[in-house]
């Protein structure tokens, strides 16, 4: 089984792109789970750092640059496969973050518990809503970043609000 | 049931309409097809097969299908998924083939327009677009912009083609209007044509196109004749069907018509959708369908593999939709709507596997098995016709400036292979830019070829990729095909 067969990224598919752990520990940083040469290229243009890159013509992947990039989450947003998490290990008391491109309404309130999920959408622990943003530059692609255990951050992309069905 | 609160779209509805179903009073919204309006108020039989009186309901939503035809204010076969709600309407469900007796109070009459008819001489048109999808208004603009003056035909109320329900963001790079989404591409491109010599005859139908480029035109029950210097048909495409048993059955639509009624009119097809097909079109529209607020029970596809980009795929998984590769569908149960499916998985020779069928409790099944150009106006006119199975049917035989073998007739976007609406749009503007080379002025003609070249390379972009290997390698043999042809002088 791969993504090809059931649609979910092995750590070992993502071998290579990931940030290292003394990246991680560092602060948010940008991961970018896009690992087929589609023809694609907006968040080359979207980094205002310049750090990313795309190897090759429009249908290269993207690479982040671990020391341009500063985890501001600008790229989220532009990504057309919601493919871009920024990821945070550094948080106090053993706490980390993910942010992550939400398309769904309603959107959740800040400080509110939800069920934090994987790439297969199982829950992985419970997390907590710290920023919800919305504006206009984001088009409709608004951008959520959830507390939780730092041990889960590489794992956790997605989450489930309680108030709905399962 | 009616989206309220949805991520990416606001639904002003329009006027509050009343109209009968059947002798029942319900309630619509202006601006909402016959069907929709039916579906939100829970009403999925529409009409009753002629021979054997099964049940059939909305397909395609497009006008293609027939799957929909009701007898609306007595004159039965409305093609209900196109024909707007007005007030007081009288819609009935329809019982065999409806035919109106001729000199009925009800039957249709068709008038010839005034012009038309009085003059021997045809009026002449620059240039005809069938199509106002993205590769039709892409023509246009092209060879607008070089003062060619055209015409878009287009059977449906609003440009745009596909392009109204497609609420995801575009892939592709900058140029190519990437990360904008589908949407808000349609709108621009309407803007586009604004300022230029460009008239939309919306709500009109291309009957045919014959010798010299002479289109007959419908428009309501108005006929118009009209000739073409140069024609582009951007026909699009319609959506395949697959055969499964009671495949038949109210609650079976096509994925175009699923993102029709959820994006364009704001009503859910229904409460727990089996998506049949894992290309980027089923992932999509399973998306869109959670962003809805309706539960998708899980993707199915025959093939080993997800045909679409892992990344659409991810977004579905993550949300705890499974995607099941090599499963199919046998059958669907239900007396006059869906509430099960039953699927299994298939082997290497995509048989079933014996004891592996399960059902799943769904009230709709979403078709997403593929596309297939619609050519019909281009073989009626005469143009060569091939099959090659990476285009997704048989098209007209094009070369690389998309002309036919019919003298100035070009074709486009989807009818001319199936791809994505990014490469359409760019088909479409060397459509345009190849009218604006016969017609233009000849000052004009450096600069066309100038953007000629620059469209081309785009379009070779897009295509490079391993996603772009089919349609790049179909393109290709029509282009020898269209050589081949050109050569041997036929």
């Amino acid at each position: 089984m791969n993504h090809r067969t059931n649609g979910i990224l092995r750590s070992e598919e993502l071998a290579g792109r990931l940030p290292s752990n003394e990246r991680l520990n560092l602060g948010p940083i940008a991961v970018i789970e896009c690992v087929e040469n589609i023809p694609c290229n907006p968040c080359v243009d979207a980094c205002p750092r310049g750090a990313i890159t795309i190897d090759g013509d429009i249908n290269g992947t993207p690479s982040v640059d671990d020391e341009k990039c500063n985890g501001c989450t600008v790229c989220l947003s532009a990504c057309p496969g919601l493919a871009i998490f920024v990821v945070n290990a550094a948080g106090e008391g053993g706490m980390g973050s993910v942010s992550l491109p939400y398309e769904y309404r309603p959107l959740p309130a800040r400080d509110e518990r939800v069920d934090a999920v994987d790439r297969e959408g199982e829950v992985i622990c419970e997390a907590r809503v710290t920023r919800v943003l919305d504006s206009k530059a984001l088009d409709r692609t608004p951008i959520v970043t959830v507390e939780l255990p730092r041990e889960h951050v590489m794992d956790v992309r997605h989450f489930r609000r309680r108030s709905q069905a399962p | 049931m009616r989206i309220t609160e949805h991520p990416i779209l606001q639904f002003d509805r329009g006027r509050e309409l009343a109209f009968e179903f059947d002798g029942r009073p319900m309630k619509g919204y202006e601006g909402e097809t016959i069907a929709a309006a039916l579906h939100a108020n829970d009403v999925r039989v529409l009409r009753e097969s002629p021979e054997l009186h099964r049940p059939r309901g909305f397909f395609c939503a497009i006008g293609r299908c027939s799957s929909c035809l009701m007898t609306v204010n007595g004159v039965p076969n409305v093609m209900t998924c196109i024909t707007p709600l007005r007030s007081g309407m009288h819609i009935e469900t329809q019982r065999g083939k409806g035919t109106p007796a001729i000199g009925d109070a009800h039957s249709p009459r068709i008038r010839p327009d005034e012009q038309s008819r009085e003059s021997d001489e045809l009026p002449v048109v620059p240039l005809v677009i069938v199509g106002g999808g993205p590769a039709g208004l892409s023509a246009a603009a092209a060879a607008a912009r070089f003062g060619i003056e055209t015409v878009i035909v287009d059977e449906n109320d609003v440009a745009g083609g596909q392009l109204i329900k497609q609420t995801h963001m575009f892939f592709g790079s900058r140029e190519h209007h990437a990360r904008v989404r589908g949407i808000d591409i349609g709108s621009k491109l309407i803007g586009d044509i604004e300022a230029l010599p460009v008239r939309l005859m919306l709500g009109t139908t291309v009957l045919g196109l014959y010798q010299d480029r002479t289109l007959s035109l419908l428009a309501g029950d108005r006929h118009i004749a009209v000739r073409a210097e140069s024609v582009v048909l951007a026909t699009g495409a319609s959506e395949n069907m697959l055969a499964f048993e009671n495949g038949d059955l109210p609650g079976v639509y096509g994925a175009g018509a699923v993102q029709t009624l959820m994006n364009v009119h704001g009503v859910t097809p229904g409460e727990r959708v089996l998506m049949i097909g894992a290309g980027n079109i089923g992932l999509i529209v399973a998306y869109q369908l959670l962003q809805a607020g309706v539960e998708v029970a899980a993707i199915i596809d025959a093939a080993p593999e997800i045909g679409g980009y892992h990344v659409h795929a991810a977004k579905i998984r993550r949300a705890g939709v499974p995607i099941l590769t090599s499963h199919t569908i046998l059958k669907v149960s239900g007396d006059d709507r869906v509430t099960s499916a039953e699927i299994a998985m298939v082997d290497a020779n995509w048989q079933p596997v014996p004891g592996s069928g399960r059902t799943l409790d769904i009230d709709t099944v979403c078709l997403a098995v593929g596309l297939t150009p619609n050519c019909e106006l281009a073989f009626q006119s005469g143009c060569r016709q091939a099959f090659v199975p990476y285009l997704g049917g048989p098209v007209a035989v094009h070369g690389r400036d998309l002309e036919t073998t019919v003298d100035g007739v070009f074709i486009a976007g989807d009818a001319s292979g199936i791809e994505e609406a990014s490469t359409a749009m760019l088909e479409g503007r060397l459509a345009g830019l190849a009218v604006a080379e016969r017609l233009a002025a000849d000052s004009d003609k450096t600069e066309i070829a100038r953007l000629t070249a620059e469209t081309r390379e785009g379009l070779d972009a897009l295509r490079a990729g391993p996603f772009g290997e089919k349609p790049r390698l179909g393109k290709e043999r029509m282009f020898e095909i269209h050589r081949d042809i050109r050569e041997a002088g036929e």
